[in-house]
């Protein structure tokens, strides 16, 4: 539901940019997202469609780049990597995981004119 | 360094010079294009007889960008490596040194609508006597929930986000400063009910709470677990209903725990006042933490 507001975040980043190193048009923009970032990317996509209008960055082309979800078990003390916030540890089967990153919001990089 | 043998130094014209001496191979054709699997883009400079190149090599990562990403035109790609969200976490940044320089405690109240948090402050508040506090209230609409913090004698700013979904730090700056706060306050901010959005905003608070009331069903962390997740201490209120609805308390416990297995759980009933007594301990525990 926020993916408007994240599409905001996303503009006044590029506005900045486009300021500081002179360019006039991105052609496409790249983004990485954890899998636990609460972002659902087909929102995100419709969102930044929206919200890019009349910006240097309309039109751009909109990649998402998936980052896993780790996670510290509690019961065996594993680093380990998992699909959905709530699976099961992938070691010892416990279901005590406490996220250790996986929500990630990041703009990597911008093709532009 | 080589990553195939080990020799030579860490750029690839380095790495591949000194792999090919040693292996014989140093007037193999193009060998940086076998590695990079791609076109030799235009080099950018004319070759004249001082120039040491030969024809075919090529040189990755010197354009603007310092790499090179297939698909892309390297002259035109700029690296951002940004935080989505890095305008709001500088107001939020700017929010928690402010706070931080007054001793203030900060909470950031989540939950559901309906869910009691407005109740909870007022009892707070009550049961707090003299404590300075000040309470910022987030709601699509209306200024009903301030009027009824004001009502208790306490100073409220009521922010109403229109459209929004949450609060953000840039809302709360401005709260702030139309918000008279003592140092050595507490500081409560009663975001937009809704078990989403408002986990991802931080808003420059010292911890979020997350309040449950035990009509909403056992499973709920589990079906909204980021918030769970992002939450220091969890309420489980209204538990004076627990014996009308046939719910079980511990299970709503082992979920709330079982997606952040590092949260406080308190049960409190604000209603009754079962409960409260821990909660303001909690409370007051923060900002001895806080005090300059």
């Amino acid at each position: 539901m926020h993916e408007m507001s994240i599409a905001e975040g996303i503009r006044s980043v590029i506005e900045d940019a486009a300021r500081a190193q002179g360019f006039a048009r991105v052609t496409r923009v790249r983004l990485e997202i954890g899998r636990f970032a609460g972002v659902e990317p087909q929102a995100l996509d419709f969102a930044f469609d929206v919200v890019m209008r009349g910006s240097v960055a309309e039109g751009a082309d909109l990649q998402i780049i998936d980052l896993p979800g780790r996670a510290m078990c509690f019961d065996c003390a594993e680093l380990v990597e998992i699909e959905h916030r709530l699976d099961p540890c992938p070691k010892c089967g416990g279901s005590r995981l406490l996220p250790q990153g996986g929500d990630e919001m990041r703009i990597k990089d911008l093709e532009v004119l | 360094m080589c990553t195939v043998c080990g020799c030579g130094g860490h750029s690839v014209e380095d790495q591949f010079k000194a792999h090919l001496e040693k292996t014989g191979q140093a007037k193999a054709a193009a060998p940086l294009a076998v590695l990079a699997g791609a076109q030799a883009h235009p080099h950018g400079h004319t070759h004249g007889p001082a120039c040491s190149h030969e024809p075919q090599d090529f040189h990755i990562g010197q354009g603007p960008a310092g790499t090179e990403v297939a698909g892309m035109s390297q002259a035109r790609l700029i690296e951002i490596e940004t935080d989505i969200l890095s305008k709001n976490n500088d107001f939020a940044r700017a929010n928690r040194a402010a706070l931080a320089a007054r001793g203030v405690f900060a909470t950031n109240l989540v939950s559901s609508p309906g869910s009691g948090k407005t109740t909870l402050l007022c009892r707070t508040i009550e049961m707090l006597g003299a404590q300075p506090l000040g309470v910022i209230e987030g709601d699509q609409q209306t200024t009903n929930d301030a009027d009824r913090i004001r009502a208790t004698g306490a100073a409220a700013i009521q922010v109403n986000t229109g459209k929004g979904c949450h609060l953000d730090g840039r809302m709360v700056a401005m709260a702030l400063e139309r918000l008279p706060l003592d140092p050595g306050a507490l500081l409560f901010i009663e975001n937009v009910g809704n078990l989403v959005c408002p986990a991802a905003f931080d808003l420059g608070e010292d911890a979020k709470v997350a309040i449950l009331s035990v009509t909403e069903g056992e499973d709920k962390p589990l079906k909204y677990p980021d918030m769970f997740a992002a939450a220091g201490l969890a309420i489980l209120n209204k538990t004076d209903l627990a014996p009308h609805c046939d719910v079980d308390l511990g299970l709503y416990e082992a979920n709330i725990r079982r997606v952040n297995p590092g949260i406080e759980v308190l049960r409190v009933s604000a209603r009754t006042g079962e409960g409260m007594g821990a909660w303001i301990d909690w409370l007051k525990r923060g900002l001895a933490a806080k005090a300059l």
